[in-house]
This record gives structure tokens, sequence and C-alpha cells, in this order.
């Protein structure tokens, strides 16, 4: 008798363990492009497929941190010049396809490439070769030691893809990740499901659809009707008050890598005189900006790095609100009260509302600023593709991305041989405490020449069941990570 | 009392309250319509802010007479607009008939096969959004409007003695439609304006609510709304004042015209 009622109870554990919830459903704000992360800039791509769908030797973890992915272990040369990872064994693709020490030659070669579209070439400029002294064994020998190859290697950008699918990846990518790739309604969903095949630990959830809702109210109705299980990047900051007072939701306020900048086209005047540039930073209260169009949420920055990451320097001091100096600053450099000036806006509320609010703050010194909204695309083709503005409000969300003020060709034109001087240095260092130290000095010369107006870090507003647990709280890099993610009680 | 009068008289003193805030606006506003104050952002109405502040701590009473003076001028430019090339169009169809008016007629019904707001809206993601181009885009959905009616109210007014009569003295076409047409068929048109005045009050709150109309910072009650949405449950005033602006110059210029029409129809006329 008692064995039949324990069979029976056991019975209804087990049917109750298997009517417990294995799907999510996650919204986010922006559609991705396509979905291969080698061939496009897009954060969208990422938050959909990083961690999920395509993996890399290494990984970035919640923290921020370096950790093993494809590559179960590594060793670097004293010198600093040659990488060994040992790859994980028996690994292959979603579609079947062998996943060896050629497929990391091949996906590093390929971003290596004159013609690479990888958006992130940076990363991969200091890399000599690829050998393979096994199948299992890959040999990065690099020009020149690099501080951050490690970490650039964790990136979305630097994921592995095979040459048998690549082609394709843009619309049904492949990868070597838990998840795989189901379907694409375009304009409304994307679903993964949980790959039997996949190398390493199975993930506890079986199915999940990335969501594109656009309207903040939309937004937060899915949230409140449960519609949505979670919304990892709420995009209105105003109705966090609503979501939190729902006991069935958890807000959680955390940090990412956004670099929220006016950022201004030194090929153009007046931004080219330096003057002007602070005259713009004393012009515009940080702490009103972020109370007003991010309701209180963000940290003032003062130089294009946020605080949570090593090595930072508070610098918001250099350059306080100070419309009076502003003025004054602005008379010496010749720009009469009346000058008027563009500022592109992209649709993100932060820079639609930010826009605004910056628009307030120049007319109080005299400058008269025509904002001008524009599509996404439009924003890439004309303002980063081609440079073509005056000013922008934009949110830099790749990490501790010191080096795009070193390069020559990049949207704001700003050409500094003392910093690119300073940032090959800190490249080349292998001494921590010197790296560190120049890691300041690149702070401090990008606070003093004021490139780009520094305004605020992006938080990351994130909503989600209660019960949900394993969703990352900060955004060290752009991912919507869900290996991790469970349902609890 | 007349026919229309009520109405008049309605649709008159709302115009007016309109007009005077907007005519107002131009000189004096409680505060400069666009200058934020963040610590006093959202802020309930008080003796300092009657209808307090928004979200970027802009004095709401100054946003919405700023609105009220940009809403009409929109209208204003769109129905002129309109009714400067609707007119001569409905008129030309109505005194040259066979083709040339069948090709117009055909061409309207095409434009009246859209619906307006959506015209609207294709006009102004085409040329890109702004004031300039809401008036446009309103004013070109008000072309077929009237040159539908002053084609109808010609045709009738073409076929009456006096026509015939002014033709058979030798007056030229042109001088028939301007001095025997015209005069006839301005009763209706004016009723029609002040009627399409109203409509394109709200295609302009439409047009600025998907943020193709007036672009900030200058402040219109549509892109007001929009901005309310997310506030909506903390302060509900922001969405209601701007809503309430809206539909009160609709009402207004609505019942306007109604009083217009019973006040100038000559089958009411004398029923007093």
């Amino acid at each position: 008798m008692n064995r039949i009622l324990a069979l029976a109870l056991a019975g209804a554990l087990a049917a109750s363990t298997a009517e417990a919830k294995d799907t999510l459903s996650l919204g986010m704000v922006l559609e991705p492009p396509h979905l291969d992360p080698t061939a496009g800039a897009a954060a969208a791509i990422r938050e959909v497929t990083y961690a999920n769908l395509y993996e890399g030797l290494v990984r970035i973890d919640a923290e921020g941190k370096v950790r093993p992915a494809l590559a179960a272990s590594w060793s670097v040369s004293p010198d600093g010049l040659t990488y060994t990872f040992r790859l994980h064994r028996n690994v292959t693709f979603q579609d079947g396809s062998p996943f060896d020490c050629s497929t990391v030659a091949f996906s590093y070669g390929r971003a290596l490439t004159p013609d690479s579209v990888n958006a992130q070439k940076g990363l991969f400029e200091p890399i000599r070769s690829v050998t393979c002294p096994d199948p299992h064994t890959a040999v990065v020998e690099l020009k020149r030691p690099t501080a951050s190859f490690l970490f650039g290697m964790g990136w979305g950008d630097a994921v592995m893809v095979s040459p048998r699918s690549i082609a394709a990846d843009k619309t049904h990518p492949i990868g070597t990740g838990p998840f795989r790739f189901v379907r694409w309604v375009r304009g409304d969903h994307i679903v993964l499901e949980r790959w039997p095949g996949y190398w390493g630990k199975k993930p506890a959830l079986k199915e999940i659809t990335f969501r594109f809702i656009t309207d903040p109210n939309a937004a937060a109705t899915a949230m409140l009707s449960g519609a949505l299980d979670a919304f990892p990047n709420f995009p209105a900051p105003e109705v966090l008050a609503r979501l939190r007072a729902d006991a069935k939701l958890r807000v959680v306020v955390g940090t990412t890598e956004g670099k929220t900048v006016l950022a201004l086209n030194e090929a153009k005047k007046p931004f080219d005189d330096i003057r002007v540039r602070r005259a713009l930073a004393m012009a515009i209260d940080r702490k009103g900006l972020i109370e007003a169009a991010m309701s209180g949420y963000g940290v003032p920055i003062g130089s294009h790095y946020v605080p949570t990451d090593p090595g930072y320097v508070d610098l918001t001091g250099v350059y306080p609100y100070d419309p009076a100096r502003a003025r004054a600053l602005l008379a010496e450099a010749g720009v009469r009260p009346g000058t008027q000036i563009a500022i592109t806006l992209p649709p993100p509320a932060y820079a639609r509302r930010g826009g605004e609010v910056i628009a307030a703050y120049l007319a109080q010194v005299g400058i008269t600023a025509k904002l001008v909204p524009v599509e996404w695309a439009q924003w890439l083709d004309t303002v980063f593709a081609h440079g073509d503005y005056d000013a922008t409000v934009i949110s830099h969300t790749e990490p501790r991305d010191l080096d795009i003020y070193a390069r020559r060709h990049y949207y704001f034109h700003y050409h500094s041989a003392a910093y690119r001087a300073l940032w090959e240095q800190y490249q080349r260092t292998t001494d921590p405490k010197q790296a560190d130290v120049l890691l300041g000095e690149l702070q401090r010369k990008l606070a003093h020449d004021e490139p780009n107006v520094f305004l605020f870090a992006l938080p990351k507003l994130g909503v989600w069941n209660a019960k949900l647990h394993g969703l990352w709280h900060n955004s060290p890099i752009p991912a919507n990570d869900v290996t991790g993610v469970s349902w609890g009680k | 009392m007349k026919p229309g009068q009520a109405q008049l008289a309605a649709g008159g003193a709302l115009a007016l309250v309109l007009v005077g805030m907007a005519a107002l606006s131009l000189v004096w506003t409680p505060y400069p319509a666009e200058a934020i104050d963040v610590a006093h952002r959202l802020a309930a109405p008080s003796a300092a802010h009657l209808l307090g502040t928004d979200p970027f701590g802009r004095d709401e009473l100054s946003m919405l007479m700023v609105g009220a003076r940009t809403s009409l001028a929109i209208a204003l430019v769109a129905v002129l607009a309109g009714a400067g090339a609707g007119i001569p169009l409905g008129a030309l169809a109505a005194a040259l008939g066979k083709w040339p008016e069948q090709a117009l007629m055909r061409a309207a019904d095409l434009a009246f096969a859209f619906p307006a707001l959506l015209t609207a809206v294709m006009i102004a993601a085409l040329a890109g959004p702004g004031t300039t181009n809401a008036m446009l885009a309103i004013g070109i959905f008000n072309i077929p409007v009237f040159a539908r009616i002053t084609r109808a109210a010609a045709k009738s007014v073409l076929e009456r003695e006096f026509v015939t009569a002014a033709r058979a003295i030798g007056r030229g076409e042109v001088s028939v439609l301007l001095r025997h047409v015209l005069p006839n068929v301005a009763p209706q048109l004016l009723v029609q304006a002040s009627i399409q005045f109203a409509l394109a009050i709200v295609a302009d709150a439409g047009l600025a609510y998907v943020g193709l109309g007036t672009q900030p910072p200058e402040p219109s009650w549509g892109r007001m709304l929009a901005d309310a949405q997310t506030y909506v449950f903390d302060r509900p005033g922001l969405a209601i004042y701007p809503g309430l602006a809206v539909t009160l110059a609709v009402l207004g210029f609505n019942l306007l015209g109604d009083g217009l029409r019973d006040r100038l129809d000559p089958r009411l006329r004398g029923r007093d």
C-alpha cells in the first residue's frame, strides 16, 4: 500500500516538474538587422545570439571577466606574444560540421581579411598568425603584446563560425552554442530552442522567444500582463516605479558599458576649436540631464570610460556645469549668440529625450540646436559611416573602447598624435601597474580634449518575473545570455 | 432663435478662446515655453504653474498656448492651400466639362480612396518631418475636398438662367466663373473650410503624435500627448490637457461650421 502511495506521489511529483515552465519570452526594443555578429555592429545581434547560439574561444561573464568557452584553457608566453589555446574535444556546430583548430584559423582569418566586414577589426589587428600544431590546439601569434587581446576575443565579434554555414548565418545562424535557431518572424520575434547536441552543460530552458517591442507602454503592459517574462533592457525609466509596485515582477537597476556622449564632428567648424567643445561641456548640467531624460537613472561620466570598469578615474569635475563660463568661452572662440547647430538623434529615448534637454541647455548659452530625429539605419549610414553630421547623442556600448579615439578614421574625426601614442604604449604594456597608470592617462587626455561631451553611463534597467533566476544584472557586453537562466518557485 | 445660432455662438466662443490664447502667446506666456527647469519637473498644478510642469520641468500652460499657435497656423495654411488649389480646379472642371472634368474628378476620387490622415502621414514621411511639411501634407489632402464641393456647387449654378444670360451678353467663361459662380458657392465653401479646419487640427495633432509634425523643441499638442504616454499613471494631467485642447478646438470649429451652414443655407434662411 505504502509503495503504491509512494509511486503515486512520485508520479504526481514527476508530473508537476514536467509542468514547470521551461520556456522564456524575452522582450527587446530593437530587432537585429541580421544574426551574424561577425558582420555587423548592431548590439541587438549580440542580444539574441551571444553565448546562446554562438560561442568564442573565451567568453565574458556577467561580471565582465574573461572565462573559458570553446577553449578549455590557455597559456600566454612570457613575452606576451604567443597565446596557446587548448580546445574542447567533440565539439560540433549545430549543422553537424566539426569544430577544431581549423575553425579558429578560419574565423580569425576571415575577420583579418582586407574586405572583412567585422565591426571590430581592431580586435584582430594585432594577430600575426594562427597555427594548428594539432586539431585541438590553436596557437595565436601576435605582432606586439596587446593587453586587451583576450578580452577582445570574448566579444560577440570574435565568435566561431563554420565555413560551411557562414554564407547563410545572417538569416539562418549556425553556431556551437546550447541553443539553435528555429525561426524568425520579421518585425515580431525570433525563436531559439535547446540543441541536444551541445558539448557543454545543458541549459534549463527549452525554448526562448525574443520579442521586439519598441513602444514603452506596450512593453510595460506586456510585462504587467505576463505576456513577457523578461525585459532585460527596459526602454522607459519613468515606468519602472509602476512595474516595481507589482509583486510578480522584479526590477533590477544595473550598469552597462554605455558611454552616452554628445558626439561632435571635429571635421566641422566650430567643433574643431577646443574652446567650443569645452564650452558645450560646461553648458550642459549632466545631473539635470539624467534627472530629466532618464528619471534619475544613470551616472555622470567625465571621459569615455564607465565607473564600473577597472582603472576608472573620476573626471566629472573637469568641466563642471557653468553656463557663464561657457558663454565666455564661446565668445572667445568667436561663436556668436544665435549660432545654429544640428543634433542628429537616433530612436532610443536617451537620445531623443536627451537631445531635447541638451537643446534647452545650449539655448541658455546662445546656441540654437536644431533636432533631427532619424531611424537607426539612417543614423548608421549618415552619421556613423559617412561622418555627415554636426553633433549626435549616442551611447557607445562596446566595453573599454578607448581605442576608437586612436583610430584614423572614425565618425567624430578626433585626431591627436599624443593620444594615439599613449594608446599604443598602453597596448604594448604587459606590466599591470604600468597599464593602470596609462589607462588613467588615456582617460585624462580625453577629458582634457573633450572630443565629445561625455554625459553619463547608461544604466541597465532590467525587469523580469520574480521567479526567474540567472539573468544578468549588469551588462559588461551587449548580451542576453540565457544559458544559466531557470525558473524557480 | 435663428437657425444655427446656438452652434455659432458656442463654436465662435471656443474658436475665439483658442485664437486669443494663440495670439497672447505671441507676446506673453507665463514662462518661456521651451525653458526647462529640472528642479521643478513633473510639478503638480500650483500658483506658480497653473497646469503643472512636464518631465523636463517646462510649464504646461505655456506649452499649450504656444501649441495652440502652432496648431492654428498649420490648420490655417493647410486649409488656405487646399482651398487655393482645390477651388480653381473644381470650378475649372465644372466649366470645362467633358474629359477634363472626368479626369479631374477621377483624380479626386483616387485621392479620396486613401484615408485623409494616412495620406498626410505618407506625404510627411516622404517629405521628412517638420512644421512646413505638415502644412503641405494636410494642405494636399484638402485639395480634392475643395475641388469636389466647388465642382458640384458650380455645376448647379452654371445651369441657372442668370448664367445663361451672362453668357448671352458675351461674357467669357472665366468672367462667368469669377463674377457669377463663385459668389454663389462661397457660403458652402466657407462652411466646408471651417469643417476642414477642424479636421486639419486633428491631422496636425496626429502627425505630431507619430513624430512627423512640428519638431521639438517647438511645442505641439500632438507631441505633448505622445510624450505624456508613459507618465499617464503618475501625471494624467499631462495627457488630459493637450487632449482636451485638441477636442475643444475640433468641437469649436465643427460647431462653427454647422452654425454657418444652417445660417447660410437658403432652404433654412428666413425660417425664424
